[in-house]
């Protein structure tokens, strides 16, 4: 852990104890009103609730360490993005499970489907637990808050060409994003990198370079990716990629591995590997800070 | 007493799915065998045809699939979870 992780890590653990120690909920002080008046969200992602494998015996548990950890920060973040992979399998026991963890955030929850959500094409068991409010039909979504205008992109559809976003989103993303001003900062979630993150892993959009190019044109983009477990940032003019930690288990850099898949690590280590992160938007310009579970 | 010497004939042919790959990933069978999948990875796998006619669906650690091909023909599949595993079950008509 670098020293500013470590130290806004700590900063936010001190700050939840003595808000659980308040119990009202009410928060007066200046760092904090500072604190507010940022727009600031949480990002997890690959939760894989079902697996029971030597890389993370209890991947219940360490979601739930995340979960807490949101729930005690002292300003709740505007809502808590989940950038899928919530199950392993996608059988209604996972999902219940992992709902029952999740339903326990303080703040709102969007939960994006991965591949491992919608498993044998089924969509609609993720679609019942977990599909975004106001949803299109395709289960895609879009909404404002606070100036920014967010997007939320499905691209595990089609297994075999995974990713892919298919014609009828990017359609859907071409009108959405003409009602928009150049300067409005613009956050896109996804699953799988948009971008040929690693392709030999099939850790790319096979069609993302159309939804790039739509949203080249404007002045502060941030896209969130989950799927490959680890942190990887990029940038492309003024569009600024990064890949989330899982809250599961890690997976190899790419190509240091002859395959992807879980990686087995010390527990210390594992922790060190996985947990939540803060997306803070000052002016358009997001600062993300990791916020590891151990 | 020929279909139960047909029936004793019939094969069964495993697959290992192992380190994100069917091996072997090349199967040639006669109609009427069953070929097994089995998952070896830490991560979990599917076994699914290409035109939609068979998919194991999530196949976790250690789990099995089997399936019985009853048509000749070339039988392309891969995994929903990492579609850069590919695999090919050839069927060949016993009667030919």
């Amino acid at each position: 852990m670098k020293r500013n992780d470590f130290l806004s890590h700590v900063a936010w653990t001190g700050s939840g104890i003595a808000y659980a120690l308040s119990g009202a909920g009410i928060f007066t002080g200046r760092a904090l009103a500072d604190a507010a008046s940022a727009t600031q969200f949480v990002q997890i992602s690959d939760s894989h609730i079902g697996f029971h494998q030597p890389a993370n015996p209890d991947v219940g548990a360490t979601l739930k360490a995340s979960v807490d950890a949101i729930n005690a920060m002292p300003v709740q973040p505007k809502f808590v993005v989940h950038t899928g992979d919530i199950t392993h399998l996608s059988t209604q026991q996972q999902f219940d499970d992992a709902r029952a963890i999740l339903s326990q955030l303080r703040a709102p929850l969007i939960a994006l489907p991965g591949e491992h959500d919608v498993l044998g094409s089924d969509f609609k068991t993720y679609r019942t637990n977990f599909g975004i409010k106001d949803a299109e039909d395709g289960g895609w979504a879009s909404w404002d808050d606070s100036g920014v205008h967010y997007i939320a992109l499905i691209n595990v559809f089609n297994f075999e060409k995974m990713g892919l976003m298919g014609n009828d989103q990017l359609t859907w993303l071409k009108k959405d994003l003409q009602s928009q001003y150049q300067q409005t900062p613009i956050v896109v979630f996804t699953h799988v990198p948009l971008y040929a993150l690693y392709p030999q892993w099939g850790w790319t959009t096979q069609d993302g370079a159309s939804a790039l190019a739509m949203l080249s044109s404007f002045d502060h983009v941030t896209i969130l990716n989950g799927h490959i477990h680890q942190i990887v940032t990029h940038v492309e003019g003024n569009i600024h990629f990064a890949s989330a930690t899982a809250t599961a288990y890690p997976q190899p850099r790419p190509g240091t591995a002859p395959n992807p898949g879980p990686v087995t690590l010390p527990h210390d280590q594992l922790l060190h590997a996985i947990g939540y992160r803060t997306v803070r938007l000052d002016n358009g310009t997001a600062g993300i800070e990791q916020h590891p579970l151990g | 007493m020929k279909q139960l010497l047909l029936s004793l004939a019939l094969a069964l042919v495993t697959v290992h799915l192992h380190n994100d790959a069917y091996s072997p990933a090349n199967v040639t069978i006669h109609t009427g065998d069953t070929v097994r999948f089995v998952n070896d990875d830490d991560d979990a796998h599917t076994v699914t045809s290409t035109n939609g006619w068979f998919d194991s669906k999530g196949l976790d650690t250690n789990g099995t699939w089997s399936h019985t091909f009853d048509k000749a023909g070339i039988f392309r599949y891969f995994c929903e979870l990492h579609p850069f595993m590919k695999g090919t079950v050839t069927v060949t008509d016993v009667h030919a």
